[in-house]
């Protein structure tokens, strides 16, 4: 499934068997709408929050606010995300700061918290010796499901990750994609209010990943699950998110919805010239104008706070600069752009 | 409602309360050991010296010609002895893989991202090793006593020997918790199953070897407390009202195992983490 198709529902899972469509006490009965995962004010709230590695500061005074519904954790290799997501697990023990997730101390009630969290960890982590119905049925048990329910919810769970046929095949035998799938399903076996998804990509092909970001999309929008989605594949984040926190060096670069993000302070346009473009590039940056070269040749210059035609204001400089341009036409702001001028503000 | 929305649905059953989580782990943990056919061996194995004695008191009590094979209250800390041996195969069997095995598969971060402390998880480990341990020393023991006193047809024995109530009792809790403890600090420092066996063999051996080697040296068993398994047995003879078999004072042995507990606790503590910080 392709991005293109963000608003089709996964069609694998038509495949699930006839059981799983019968409605047990436990659920909705057929035809009732989603019960809704959405929590009143937001999922999770930093405060000055700081975690020091030895003499390493992962993170430096974080201050974000996740709202309900999808939120993209953003940022390059070693930006603080994981560390983020594990303090907010209370794997790790802040040196200073305040985290609430749900409404709740993550201090003073880390076992409510984690009681209504699912997690979807980076790296590749099963429980060894158990097959998936198993593993999944045991992490539903885990997190407080009785037995019959967690077994019912495991099967059901691992058809809609798409493990159905796969679900009594021994986890060691799995493959990176399945794994992701597998680590998936433990996360949403009990039914959380919010689920961390680390890296939920890594390592998948082209039609795994496009596959996963599709069931994220549908937790996320149509199964009214929120979610943080941490990652440094930006079209990822763009595709299942509506709101990005951006991080780097351990600090909040910015955070907001994607679309006010993308749209409000300015206009991005592309632009190729001939003559000395790096002279020219200089002046564009002088001129208060964010420039970021891409590999073809075409720069994207953003112009911020631009309510006049940039294009005018772009060729009045190409002009009094004497050079000549070749290709100017107005782009639609990316998350990329949202990247890069964050990352560069900091 | 189109079919594939029903594909996840909300859960609005019960859900048992937090703090339980352990016992989930413990009876999964069990379950997969007595699935094991080299387990119902092992536990073969283990309760043959058990058949013996009740082969041994069915006789004293039931011929006089053998009544040499009387029990008394040494049988008791004798066949607890015995069962030293089938203790650390079990211990290695069962526990060398409980907490590596978790580190191998990154399993620990599963774990402690449900509702459950570090705490727990190790009382859901231990609770496995402590169950099957207690299988094979305080279960026999205590049902020796029971077989004793229905083939004796009277609580004579047991009235004549009351304190082997409470001395089975502590001497085996010092063996299981000395063992199990042990064996789950040296399970949480490595991910390979069989290296973790090889290191308690080694613990277990070369003490051993180490002390008995200062004693042919030194004509003195004053050293004893460089074994946990002789110091065990010191506290052994003390529990069970004899003469203790080396020369080391017993309140120097019960520190030796309390530090032993006390330092394996504090290497779980260590590193039983959600996750691992290289610093």
């Amino acid at each position: 499934m392709g991005f293109a198709e963000r608003s089709n529902p996964d069609t694998r899972i038509l495949k699930q068997p006839l059981m799983t469509q019968f409605a047990t006490p436990a659920s909705p009965a057929p035809g009732a709408a989603p019960q809704s995962h959405r929590v009143d004010g937001p999922v999770v709230q930093c405060d000055n929050l700081s975690v020091r590695y030895g003499k390493n500061l992962a993170l430096r005074d974080v201050s974000a606010t996740f709202q309900p519904g999808a939120v993209g954790l953003l940022g390059p290799n070693g930006a603080g995300k994981s560390t983020l997501l594990k303090a907010l697990l209370g794997f790790v023990i802040p040196d200073q700061g305040k985290m609430t997730v749900l409404g709740l101390d993550v201090a003073t009630s880390p076992l409510e918290i984690r009681a209504r969290l699912g997690y979807m960890p980076e790296s590749d982590s099963h429980i060894p010796g158990m097959n998936a119905v198993s593993f999944v049925g045991y992490c539903g048990q885990l997190s407080g499901l009785p037995p019959a329910d967690a077994m019912q919810r495991a099967h059901e769970v691992l058809y809609y990750v798409g493990l159905g046929e796969a679900r009594y095949r021994n986890l060691e035998t799995y493959s990176t994609g399945m794994k992701q799938r597998i680590k998936l399903a433990q996360a949403i076996v009990h039914d959380p209010d919010l689920l961390f998804l680390d890296e939920p990509t890594n390592g998948m092909d082209p039609k795994g990943r496009d596959e996963m970001l599709a069931l994220i999309y549908d937790l996320a929008h149509n199964k009214g699950v929120n979610l943080i989605l941490s990652s440094h594949l930006l079209p990822d984040v763009e595709f299942t998110c509506d709101h990005v926190v951006v991080m780097d060096k351990g600090t909040v670069a910015t955070f907001g919805p994607i679309e006010a993000l993308k749209g409000t302070h300015g206009r991005v346009y592309e632009l190729r010239v001939k003559g000395d473009e790096s002279r020219f590039i200089g002046v564009l940056q002088g001129a208060g104008f964010d420039v970021k070269n891409t590999d073809d040749d075409v720069m994207r210059v953003f112009i911020p706070g631009s309510d006049a035609d940039g294009s005018q204001v772009l060729f009045d400089l190409a002009a009094r600069e004497r050079v000549q341009v070749r290709h100017l036409r107005p782009s639609v702001p990316t998350l990329e752009d949202v990247f890069a001028r964050a990352v560069g503000e900091q | 409602m189109p079919i594939h929305d029903q594909g996840y649905r909300r859960y609005g059953g019960t859900r048992s309360a937090i703090g339980t989580a352990w016992r989930v782990m413990t009876r999964a943990g069990v379950m997969s050991i007595i699935s094991k056919r080299q387990f119902i061996g092992l536990m073969l194995f283990a309760w043959a010296p058990f058949v013996v004695r009740v082969v041994q008191i069915y006789l004293a009590a039931n011929f006089s010609q053998a009544s040499f094979l009387q029990p008394k209250g040494e049988t008791f800390r004798e066949y607890l002895d015995q069962q030293g041996l089938i203790l650390f195969v079990m211990t290695v069997y069962i526990g060398a893989g409980l907490i590596a095995n978790d580190r191998r598969a990154n399993a620990l971060q599963l774990y402690l991202s449900k509702p459950m402390t570090r705490a727990e998880y190790i009382a859901g480990k231990m609770a496995i090793l402590f169950l099957f341990l207690a299988s094979v020393t305080f279960a026999p023991a205590m049902l020796l006593l029971l077989v004793q006193t229905v083939f004796a047809g009277s609580f004579t024995f047991v009235r004549n020997n009351l304190y082997l109530l409470p001395a089975i009792t502590l001497f085996s809790l010092a063996q299981i918790l000395l063992a199990s403890t042990t064996m789950l600090a040296l399970s949480s420092l490595s991910k390979s199953s069989r290296f973790v066996g090889v290191m308690y063999a080694g613990l277990y051996f070369f003490t051993t070897a180490l002390f008995q080697a200062i004693r042919g040296i030194t004509h003195q068993s004053t050293f004893a407390w460089l074994s946990p398994s002789a110091t065990l047995e010191v506290v052994g003879d003390i529990i069970f009202r004899l003469h203790p078999r080396y020369e080391l004072p017993p309140a120097i042995a019960a520190i030796v195992i309390i530090v032993l507990i006390g330092g394996s606790l504090f290497i779980l503590d260590r590193r039983v983490r959600g996750v691992e910080i290289v610093t």
